[in-house]
């Protein structure tokens, strides 16, 4: 005699995945997407994408301005403008430990940072003091009429000289 | 004779259907009504009801959350009042700060008790928290609490940090410079969190209003809301704790 169907029993449908349990789940999924998306829109937002800071090129001068030994200064974009034998190379003024402005000791060859005593030689190499890492190299190109162009955004390897 | 009139005023100040509307029970002369006091007043709930006496002498806790939250409270009040005569843009910020130091009547009280109470919020929290820790009143049950202490903490600082910024002039323009530099060493994160931290790649006017709104809403209501748990959980993960008990510290010793 075949065994009469028992009756579902109350855990067997507790296990049995059902609409509601479907339904709730993709919800709770798509506020989760919405929560993440959101987080990722915002994020975006948060990115400003045109910038009204000033340019980061400058004008150096001629080649022939930097006889070997000539170092000079340029206050607004923070960068030194050293010449070298047969060649131009440009340095940051920005201290590479916190971001204070260094200053050129003409009298011991030597740039020197007023907030935390990091000292520089003229290749930007640390000669004492906590800064980390070296002063970078920045781009040095030359424009159609000749003249020197120094791009503070832009750094290139560590002795690389620009020759005219 | 005055002391009866104004008894006799406040008793039937209290009878009247307004004050009855806003607070239900009566005076507090009995031991309920004084439960009561506590209980359905939102800003005093999260007190405990009853507390033992020797809880609120100063050698207990020295009163070190207190004075943070006083300075915190003082805070907020001399700020909004602040921000009545503050442009957050380049140049009016340093000018604003500037009228607010010579021409406002008592705008340079008014900033002074802002920074001094700044200061002073930073030190008592510090305090606070090795208060805390050298009565180890950090453990359980209050372990959560102290986490939420120490996320206080970092709200603090970066408050005080965010304020640093805004009169806009030489201490606050390096102070930012140096500040930021120091996130752009965070590896992989450093270079893009400074980006959003400043709006931009230099310190400049997007600097100057971010850290405006980081300083007057979103770490203010940060810290709201955070010392809202806090101080709800000090009542309920048992009250304060002061110094160890005797027998304790006996236990500790062998």
């Amino acid at each position: 005699m075949p065994e009469p169907p028992h009756d579902i029993t109350n855990e067997e449908v507790q296990d049995r995945p059902d609409r509601r349990d479907f339904l709730s789940r993709l919800g709770v999924g798509a506020c989760a997407a919405a929560a993440v998306g959101s987080g990722v829109v915002t994020l975006d937002f948060l990115k400003p994408k045109v910038l009204f800071e000033p340019p980061t090129t400058f004008r150096a001068g001629d080649p022939s301005d930097y006889p070997e030994g000539t170092l000079r200064f340029n206050k607004e974009q923070k960068a030194y403008v050293i010449g070298r034998p047969g060649g131009v190379y440009a340095l940051s003024a920005v201290c590479t430990h916190l971001g204070c402005i260094t200053r050129f000791l003409s009298d011991q060859s030597i740039i020197a940072c007023p907030c935390h005593g990091s000292r520089f030689d003229l290749e930007g190499n640390v000669v004492e003091g906590p800064a980390p890492r070296p002063l970078p190299w920045l781009e040095v190109a030359m424009d159609s009429s000749g003249l020197l162009i120094v791009d503070t955004a832009i750094t290139v390897a560590h002795g690389k000289v620009f020759k005219a | 004779m005055t002391t009866l009139s104004l008894d006799s005023a406040f008793r039937r100040l209290r009878e009247t259907d307004v004050y009855r509307s806003i607070v239900r029970h009566g005076a507090a002369s009995t031991n309920r009504n004084r439960s009561l006091v506590v209980f359905e007043n939102l800003f005093l709930h999260v007190h405990p009801v009853k507390v033992r006496e020797k809880t609120l002498r100063f050698t207990h806790t020295y009163w070190l959350g207190g004075i943070a939250l006083a300075c915190a409270l003082i805070l907020t009040a001399t700020g909004v009042l602040l921000m009545f005569y503050y442009h957050p843009s380049v140049p009016q910020a340093y000018r604003d700060m500037k009228e607010l130091e010579f021409v406002v009547d008592n705008g340079l009280f008014l900033r002074n008790m802002h920074r001094w109470a700044a200061h002073l919020m930073v030190f008592a929290t510090f305090l606070h928290m090795m208060r805390v820790f050298f009565h180890r009143a950090y453990r359980p049950p209050r372990q959560f609490n102290w986490v939420i202490g120490v996320v206080l903490l970092i709200v603090t600082l970066l408050l005080s940090y965010t304020g640093y910024l805004l009169p806009w002039d030489q201490l606050a323009f390096w102070g930012v410079s140096v500040g930021t530099s120091m996130a752009k060493e965070a590896p992989l994160v450093g270079e893009k969190s400074r980006f959003l931290l400043l709006g931009g790649n230099i310190v400049s006017e997007n600097a100057l209003l971010r850290f405006y709104v980081l300083h007057c809403v979103v770490l203010p209501v940060a810290l709201v809301l955070m010392l809202s748990v806090h101080i709800w959980r000090v009542r309920k993960d048992g009250g304060v704790q002061g110094p160890p008990e005797e027998s304790a510290r006996r236990e500790e010793v062998r």
